[in-house]
């Protein structure tokens, strides 16, 4: 007897075409997701507005802040003299931080003594505030280096920066996202998929034949397999050029790599469909089981060895991790196979191992 | 022993003391009843009797919680994937595909069934020809009127040739024309040797059936032919005999 598994393909890709507006969803909804998350999550910080209070009001304090308002980094809303309010300034969000020179800045840098800065920082969002103190470090030290030709001091890091040289955010993020969009994109392919023929009666009419679980299955995700790779391409092709993060490895085996975390997600989503009663819930648990864990513990945004520990083994069995590994690896590093190959394993494991449990879990006979 | 093999191969479903539980409630009670190969036996109850819930446990699809039964001369509760390849099946519910066409859905069915591409063209040929389908065979299923779309679910139970045909109320939603068009169509099956079970509500269709058993909140009250029974209660339709049956046997 043939295979029930051909019928099966060709039904669903009858399906898949001839329901336009699904398709045109599944097509344009990653690239949406891509651009709004794209330009939406980034940690490069930009036009902080920074007041400076000049004490000095010397060619030399006005130098330096010649220099400050040079960056793309600080934004010099207000230079003015005299004692303020700080909390009146922070509260009206009229500054971030404030540098004040004092009344000796001048003589101090002729003198070639040390010159006081004083910067007050906003710390109601850290992170920014720990950017700021960096940043006005750095030009700061600049500026002493373009004065005496030395920074002070006896040593001096000269850090070289690799794979990402200008620390964009772009190219850590971009990745990251790709892999949260495939995954829930994929998962939520399939969901449906078994789920409908229960509710729409058409599942009865396919268990009084002697079709087999794994034929559904397998006959269920193969030509999803198709229409999830062609969003993951789109989003790698469109990711990398939109947001300048040139693939620095191979694209093909970027690509065979998708095949796989594709897989994954979409037997993420057959399991789900296998289990659920109603479309409605199967379209909710395959939300909420890919985009929380794939954006939180992940290393998406946020670094897994600092996480609690078991957290941390949680985001073991959090299918993005691997994926994050892999394309973070081969599009900012160049990682070849060899490099890879361990989390490629494990995520052809995990595509196993939801398959069997889906067609473990499905049953032929009514309840 | 020997008696018990002929039994088996006279009768195409043969059910002793049957019974399905949902919980507290019994859908099923114990029912006992035999059908020969090549009748008509038709299942009569109002809606809840339990007439559903009886075929999708000879169908395999639903597992009694109570005494045996064989489809096919296989038991129904250890070898149903085998009474499958045996069986064809019309939910009460139209259950195929909306969005594929008559052809598509005929194609699907086949394939499902382990046919071959030109065994399905060639067998779909055959039934068209009896079934009448061939001018909608490359219409969608949606846009087809509830009697063209029971035809359409029909010869999709008949690609693989079953010896048994459970239809699970084909008629309901059909107008009265197609209704009896329909009929016909199942005399014509039994004339080719199928064993037609079939469940109704309408009690003219009754008449159609070689013999029927009347279901009362799970359990068969009555199990004859269409004329004994109209003789028995003195009465001229199988309405009455209905009415009667159920108002007299109480549960």
């Amino acid at each position: 007897m043939k295979s029930s598994i051909p019928a099966i393909v060709g039904k669903e890709i009858v399906h898949i075409l001839r329901d336009k507006q699904s398709l045109f969803m599944v097509l344009t909804m990653p690239v949406l997701m891509l651009l709004l998350y794209g330009y939406a999550i980034t940690l490069d910080m930009q036009r902080i507005n920074i007041m400076v209070v000049d004490n000095s009001g010397t060619p030399q304090s006005r130098e330096l802040i010649r220099h400050v308002s040079s960056t793309d980094f600080f934004r010099i809303s207000k230079v003015d003299s005299g004692i303020h309010d700080i909390n009146t300034l922070f509260q009206s969000r009229m500054a971030q931080c404030v540098l004040f020179i004092p009344g000796d800045y001048a003589e101090s840098i002729i003198s070639g003594r040390q010159a006081d800065l004083q910067l007050v920082i906003d710390a109601s969002d850290p992170n920014a505030a720990s950017f700021i103190q960096n940043y006005m470090g750095k030009v700061t030290a600049e500026e002493m280096i373009r004065r005496n030709g030395t920074e002070a001091g006896l040593f001096s890091i000269e850090p070289r920066i690799f794979y990402n040289p200008d620390m964009r955010s772009a190219p850590f993020f971009i990745p990251g996202l790709i892999a949260l969009i495939l995954i829930l994109i994929s998962a939520l392919l399939t969901s449906i998929a078994i789920v409908r023929e229960k509710e729409s009666g058409t599942m009865e009419q396919l268990l009084v034949s002697p079709v087999k679980p794994s034929q559904i299955i397998i006959g269920k995700v193969l030509p999803y397999t198709l229409l999830g790779f062609v969003d993951g391409l789109i989003i790698l092709v469109l990711g990398s050029l939109l947001f300048d993060v040139p693939i620095q490895g191979s694209f093909l085996l970027v690509a065979c790599m998708m095949l796989i975390y594709v897989v994954t997600g979409l037997s993420l989503g057959i399991l789900v469909s296998t289990i659920s009663q109603s479309q409605s819930v199967a379209m909710l648990a395959a939300i909420t089981l890919t985009i929380l864990p794939s954006m939180l513990m992940s290393g998406f945004i946020f670094p897994i060895s600092s996480m609690p520990r078991a957290f941390q083994y949680f985001s073991r069995i959090v299918p993005a991790t691997y994926f994050i590994e892999i394309i973070r690896g081969i599009v900012l590093k160049g990682n070849g196979i060899a490099q890879i190959y361990r989390q490629a394993a494990v995520l052809l494991g995990i595509d196993i191992f939801l398959i069997t449990v889906s067609i473990r879990a499905f049953r032929i006979r009514l309840e | 022993m020997i008696e018990g093999k002929n039994m088996e191969e006279r009768s195409a479903v043969d059910v002793d003391g049957l019974t399905r539980r949902f919980g507290d409630f019994i859908a099923v009670n114990g029912i006992s009843f035999q059908v020969a190969k090549g009748e008509i036996f038709g299942f009569l109850g109002a809606n809840g009797a339990g007439k559903t819930t009886t075929i999708r446990m000879l169908c395999g699809l639903l597992s009694p919680t109570g005494g045996s039964g064989r489809v096919a001369g296989f038991d129904i509760s250890s070898e149903y994937e085998k009474i499958k390849e045996r069986i064809g099946y019309m939910s009460q519910k139209f259950s195929l595909y909306e969005d594929l066409t008559v052809m598509e859905n005929i194609e699907f069915y086949g394939g499902i069934y382990g046919l071959g591409r030109n065994e399905v063209i060639e067998r779909s040929r055959e039934l068209f020809a009896i079934i009448g389908l061939n001018e909608h065979a490359d219409q969608l299923a949606a846009s087809l009127p509830m009697g063209w779309k029971q035809r359409m679910a029909l010869c999709a139970s008949l690609l693989h040739d079953p010896d048994i045909i459970f239809l699970d109320e084909p008629t309901s939603g059909v107008d009265p024309v197609a209704r009896r068009s329909f009929w016909l169509l199942i005399y014509q099956l039994a004339e080719t040797g199928k064993t037609i079970f079939v469940t109704t509500h309408y009690m003219d269709e009754a008449e159609y059936c070689n013999r029927l058993a009347i279901m009362k909140r799970g359990e068969i009250i009555e199990l004859s032919g269409p004329q004994e029974l109209k003789k028995r209660y003195g009465v001229g339709s199988m309405q009455e005999v209905f009415l009667e049956a159920v108002r007299e046997k109480k549960i």
